[in-house]
């Protein structure tokens, strides 16, 4: 091969790679090994880890344990699937491109609404891109976000927006939900888009109507952020006027990962789409007059407009949308709204469970669908660890997000816990609470 | 055509493209969910009717068998990385190790919640300091964040860090530098991130016009991204000139990491002048693409722009136990959260599995392979009988990719990229990146990787020949191919004119 090339040696074909910056000594790294010895390597640090498999968990906030069938794995470790670069030559990418057509029909099922992309990285990212959205459409500066909004997403939105020179002002929750004087008082002329998340952070299901007209009213797009395994049950956000809906796709079909790979979705009404950020597949005809996909309106994208394009996005989750589109599938048009009963109803028997208990109150009591916050009379990290060390992780301690609910344990269900789980997480944490209740006791009594 | 050949090829394929939501009958499912096992509660008392969804959304209904059919289906109309040769440039199509999706899935990787505490993580947060101890060791730069998703990603935690950096020192500067041939994801990037993008002119080696940076190069200028190697597949021997000329004038110099596979282990970022790299672990470190991601794009920093990087990171501390990790989230200078908890983990197991078989050496090994490739290919691509019609733009070795143009090809035979390109597609190999760089002529830009024979590259070169040959003789069935494909060539403009983005049910 040297000989055809008309060199001596790899090193005269790195020529071009000035002396000085050249490394002088091999990377500093541990020497390659064999398959199995990484392997091992891999599986022992896998074991310093409490997955979801080795404790029973309500750990939520943002992600879920539900199931994924096994079709789905079996579908998507296809090497069809999972080794192909976007689909830049629709002839020979006709399943990747029709899945991604398939899963946008899904999206805007469930968002209700017309348009969606074929995925953006994951949920809070997915959010500073609707709103980016919004500032390309009317070019206004504050975006009014209610402290309902996932913290991460509020964050990732408030970097992003320091960029293009938006503002992030929040809005305070009112027993539990978007405080609607509050978002009055901060709408104006200025006013971008409102930004509301359904069901919210500490679970209750917010009052999208009111919350969408009043951004109505002045002018904002209305953006929501949307569980999608609620809306079986949940009216969609589409039909309650929002403009763009976005969200985290992890709980169809994708594992949780330490947080990720999953991905975004987005979908938007008509006015919106050429704004939309990312991959779109469309349905047209080839040559021969047969029935195929392509990506569509790239006029929107950076391979064609650089900068002058809606998005920087080039490559995004489009496995992950796959494994979406399959999970949506095999739940199918009853699944849906079946396993969102299954959870409303799980969820209600355990907020009661555990608001039974001393030392356990309600945080507020909206209707909820999948999560709930509660507040703890003792110190709710210690009392996690304590639950943890007895095999429950009874969920997510709210305080340091959120200081106005000081001792707030967020607590999430799926399909996966049981009412037997759900009585050993109440019998667990009234233990774990008395304990407290005792040592304090003791202390004071001590005093 | 025969009446009945016609109506059998049209029925199947209307059963090919018909989609998931075209299929199953009323009442069929594939899901079957737990029991209710709690005692249940009037509905209305959980949910008020106002909240409560009026219509289920119409998702498919259709059987387990019927969905695996369908997938497995649509997957072979799919052309993919395991079954041929894919030397689409810029995009790394390196062959992806089974052992990674075997590690992936281990419980304890997979199955791990992102808001675990780090007490019960440490497995992960380990491979996480690991794999940001040898991305920084390969950019030669001291601290990584690993929390962007994608190259895009990671460019705009690079500007932004840019933003951080100049602001905090007072200095408000509005416009980013990028090469006429930067990929488009940097000037889409420069705008997201609030600057103006100038492009700066290439000279006739292919690399950055020196005059022209200096004349661009003023106090008003943030940053430069650059590609090095360069996206014609050149490295830019006067790297280290122009990190003086944006130095200088007290900008930034950004590493887009799309074409690091042609320098690990041989020459680093760092080293070169660059304040800020990402990294793509879906192309130098195999994470499968998956026809569009998932993909990660972990960023590396100076140690002057580290007070600015996003968060959480990952701390280790040395206690009496052993090391103990943890996220570190409050830094006073941070630029904030780029997305969601810590990034794309999935994706770091793969790359950290990917390093850890290779080693220093075998990065280096694998870089060095990937320039003898692209030479190798390239010198068969100007051997007679194809190096009439494909000009190779730049007579200097290149790196781990090149570029050829059409140009002499559209002129003495009629056919142009395009056509070359979608005749390729009947021979089973997966067409270069075409029409990028804009820069040359009917472009097309080639990256053969490291994990391909001899054998592969030879047999594409003669693939080309061919279709030369078949061209001088007669360019139509160039211009109409291809033939043996699920679909032949689609009409974009139509779908773009009038588009249909759902199925309607």
């Amino acid at each position: 091969m040297l000989a055809a090339i008309g060199v001596d040696s790899i090193e005269d074909l790195l020529g071009a790679i000035p002396a000085h910056v050249r490394m002088r000594d091999p990377l500093d790294l541990p020497a390659g090994r064999p398959e199995q010895d990484v392997f091992a390597h891999l599986r022992e640090l896998a074991a310093r880890n409490t997955s979801a498999d080795d404790e029973v968990t309500f750990l939520g906030a943002g992600m879920y344990d539900h199931y994924a069938p096994a079709l789905i794995e079996s579908i998507i470790l296809r090497s069809e699937f999972l080794t192909p670069y976007t689909p830049y030559q629709p002839e020979i990418s006709q399943g990747g491109l029709q899945a991604m057509f398939e899963y946008q029909t899904a999206i805007c099922e469930l968002t209700g609404l017309p348009v969606s992309n074929a995925s953006l990285y994951e949920g809070p990212s997915a959010v500073a891109s609707a709103a980016y959205m919004a500032k390309l459409a009317n070019g206004r500066p504050e975006f009014v976000v209610s402290r309902g909004v996932h913290p991460h997403a509020r964050q990732t939105l408030a970097t992003v927006a320091h960029g293009w020179g938006g503002r992030v002002v929040e809005v305070d929750l009112r027993e539990g939900v978007t405080d609607p004087d509050d978002l009055a008082a901060r709408l104006g002329p200025d006013t971008c888009a409102v930004i509301i998340q359904q069901p919210n952070f500490l679970g209750a299901v917010e009052d999208l109507t009111a919350l969408t007209q009043a951004a109505h009213a002045a002018g904002g797009v209305a953006i929501c952020s949307a569980d999608p395994l609620t809306l079986g049950v949940l009216e969609a956000p589409g039909n309650q006027g929002c403009d763009i809906v976005v969200g985290e796709g992890q709980t169809l079909g994708n594992r949780l990962d330490f947080g990720g790979p999953s991905f975004g979705f987005l979908a938007a009404a008509s006015d919106h789409v050429r704004r939309m950020p990312g991959r779109i597949a469309g349905e047209t005809r080839d040559a021969d007059g047969r029935r195929g996909f392509v990506l569509t309106l790239q006029t929107r994208e950076q391979h064609i407009r650089r900068e002058k394009a809606t998005s920087n996005i080039c490559t995004a989750q489009a496995l992950n949308a796959l494994a979406g589109v399959i999970y949506l599938a095999w739940l199918g048009r009853k699944g849906l709204p079946e396993l969102g009963e299954l959870m409303l109803q799980r969820t209600a028997y355990a907020r009661a469970r555990l608001a039974a208990l001393d030392g356990v109150e309600l945080v507020h009591s909206q209707p909820v669908v999948r999560e709930f916050a509660v507040r703890l009379a003792a110190p709710v990290d210690a009392v996690i660890a304590a639950c943890q060390d007895r095999g429950i992780n009874p969920g997510f301690a709210l305080e340091h997000d959120y200081p106005e609910y000081p001792g707030g344990l967020l607590v999430a269900l799926t399909e996966q816990r049981s009412r037997g789980d759900i009585d050993r997480l109440a019998d667990t944490l009234a233990d774990v609470l008395s304990m407290f209740a005792t040592s304090v006791a003791g202390a004071e009594a001590s005093r | 055509m025969s009446p009945s050949t016609d109506f059998a090829q049209t029925a199947q394929q209307r059963e090919a493209a018909r989609t998931i939501f075209e299929r199953g009958a009323p009442g069929r499912r594939a899901s079957h969910l737990p029991d209710m096992d709690v005692p249940t509660r009037p509905r209305d008392e959980l949910l008020p009717a106002r909240f409560r969804r009026a219509q289920a959304p119409k998702l498919p209904e259709v059987s387990e068998p019927e969905i695996v059919r369908h997938y497995v289906r649509l997957s072979k109309r799919n052309f993919d990385l395991d079954s041929g040769f894919y030397p689409l440039g810029s995009c790394t199509m390196k062959y992806n190790p089974k052992l990674h999706e075997r590690a992936a899935a281990l419980p304890g990787h997979s199955r791990l919640h992102p808001l675990q505490r780090p007490e019960r993580a440490q497995g992960a947060l380990e491979l996480m300091w690991n794999l940001q101890r040898a991305l920084a060791e390969v950019a030669g730069l001291p601290h990584v964040s690993l929390q962007p998703s994608a190259g895009s990603h990671g460019e705009l935690a690079g500007v932004l860090l840019t933003r951080a950096y100049h602001e905090d020192r007072g200095d408000a500067r509005d416009i980013v530098l990028t090469p006429d041939t930067a990929h488009g994801t940097n000037p889409a990037t420069v705008t997201m991130a609030g600057y103006r993008v100038v492009g700066v002119g290439t000279n006739a080696d292919g690399g950055v016009d020196l005059d022209d940076l200096r004349e661009k190069a003023t106090d008003r200028v943030a940053c430069l991204m650059l590609t090095n190697p360069n996206t014609l597949g050149l490295f830019d021997p006067n790297i280290t000139e122009i990190a003086e000329i944006v130095h200088d004038v007290g900008a930034t110099l950004y590493y887009d990491g799309a074409n690091l596979n042609a320098i690990m282990g041989i020459s680093r970022p760092g080293d070169m002048g660059f304040d800020i790299v990402h990294f793509n672990l879906h192309k130098s470190f195999t994470q499968p693409h998956g026809g569009g991601g998932p993909g990660a794009g972990p960023i590396a920093v100076s140690d002057r722009i580290a007070p600015y990087l996003p968060v959480p990171l990952v701390s280790r501390t040395e206690t009496s136990v052993g090391p103990v990790f943890d996220l570190v989230g409050d830094l006073p200078k941070t630029i904030g959260r780029l997305r969601g908890f810590q990034g794309n983990y999935g994706v770091f197991v793969r790359a950290y599995a990917y390093i850890c078989s290779l080693g220093g050496e075998g990065l280096r090994r694998a870089s060095e392979v990937a320039v003898l490739n692209a030479n190798y290919l390239r010198a068969l691509l100007r051997a007679p009988g194809v190096g009439e019609y494909l000009a190779t733009p730049f007579d200097r070795h290149c790196m781990h990719e090149f570029v050829v143009s059409g140009g002499p090809m559209k002129r003495e035979l009629g056919i142009r990229t395009l056509d070359l390109a979608k005749r390729m597609l009947d021979f089973g190999v997966h067409p270069p990146t075409v029409y990028f760089p804009q820069l040359i002529d009917e472009c097309l830009l080639i990256e053969p990787t490291e994990t391909e024979t001899r054998e592969t590259l030879e047999a594409f070169a003669q693939i080309i020949q061919e279709i030369l040959a078949e061209a001088r003789s007669s360019p139509e069935t160039a211009r109409n191919a291809p033939y043996t494909t699920p679909v032949r060539r689609l009409d974009e403009a139509t779908a773009a004119r009038s588009p249909i983005l759902r199925q309607p049910l």
